[in-house]
């Protein structure tokens, strides 16, 4: 690469009508040691392009995964809720089943209960029944 | 869009937004504040991006309204952006310090230049855009483009000129 080519590439660098290649042309020429003297003055410039475009963006960008996280919330809580309903159901009618055994218990002991009391009263029905019986043997 | 895909669109030009965004807001903190906000901001659109034809055009055009907005605000707030890192890496060697030197001097040159001459050097000079992007980026005419970079370059040759013969800043 000529001096004098160099320089006037230089020239139309500082009216904006070089092309990205001709740029890189005087990045190239000025990433070198040795410049010549009266052009030293612009290697501060191209080198900082060049260092410039080394930052780099380090962090890292917390993405949260947007949208879908509502959608299977709400998946979960429709879920729950049919089991919730479904299973309430059975164990209300398990509590009514218990209720309903109970208190037909609780009816058949009342109807033992009475039962009994009249077989005692038959028992005195058996004595009368004997002493007649003594009553025909001794005719 | 997945989060994997997102990543393999944006991660080409990432460092793209935080340079242009470190160049208008000069810190470091808050280039990287604002990088983050753009990239969370292009997540939150990642299900009507793929109809966009540039992605990355559109996220450096939002990076550059999002950090002049930032300035306008501070600006209005009669706050100074503060920042303290003018020379990074302090583990230069005795012949790096002149080559460190000449690159924080470049940075404090490009830092006194008016906004849209920011932009436009950082576009064509560290970035390489051509110049139609750089129109299409910056909502500027041609010849505007051409006439603003000329200027920027014109100017750090002066003080890059100044610096030069007295040796002095």
């Amino acid at each position: 690469m000529g001096l004098d080519n160099i320089e006037k590439l230089l020239e139309k660098y500082f009216e904006a009508s070089t092309t990205v290649a001709e740029e890189e042309q005087l990045r190239d020429y000025f990433s070198q040691e040795k410049v010549a003297t009266h052009l030293e003055q612009y290697k501060p410039m191209f080198n900082y392009f060049s260092i410039a475009k080394e930052e780099r963006y380090t962090k890292q960008v917390p993405l949260k995964p947007s949208v879908n996280y509502y959608k299977w919330i709400s998946v979960a809580a429709v879920a729950v809720l049919t089991f919730g309903v479904y299973f309430g159901n059975q164990y209300q009618e398990k509590k009514k089943a218990e209720y309903a055994y109970q208190e037909t218990m609780k009816a058949f002991e009342l109807l033992a209960e009475n039962f009994n009391r009249g077989t005692e009263k038959v028992a005195y029905l058996k004595e009368f029944e004997e002493a007649k019986q003594k009553i025909y043997n001794n005719n | 869009m997945k989060q994997a895909e997102f990543l393999n669109v944006v991660m080409p030009f990432k460092d793209k937004l935080y340079r242009l965004a470190k160049r208008l807001l000069v810190s470091r903190e808050e280039a990287e504040d604002a990088t983050q906000e753009i990239l969370l901001k292009l997540w939150s659109k990642n299900e009507v991006m793929e109809t966009y034809n540039n992605v990355e055009a559109f996220a450096m055009t939002m990076t550059k309204n999002f950090c002049l907005d930032r300035l306008k605000s501070k600006q209005a707030g009669n706050l100074k952006l503060v920042h303290s890192n003018y020379s990074d890496e302090n583990t230069s060697l005795q012949s790096q310090l002149e080559a460190e030197d000449s690159v924080s001097w470049m940075e404090r040159i490009m830092e006194e230049l008016p906004e849209q001459q920011k932009m436009v050097l950082q576009l064509r000079d560290v970035e390489q855009y051509e110049f139609d992007e750089i129109c299409e980026l910056l909502d500027m005419k041609p010849t505007a483009v051409r006439v603003t970079l000329s200027r920027a370059r014109k100017t750090v040759r002066e003080e890059l000129t100044k610096k030069h013969s007295y040796g002095i800043g």
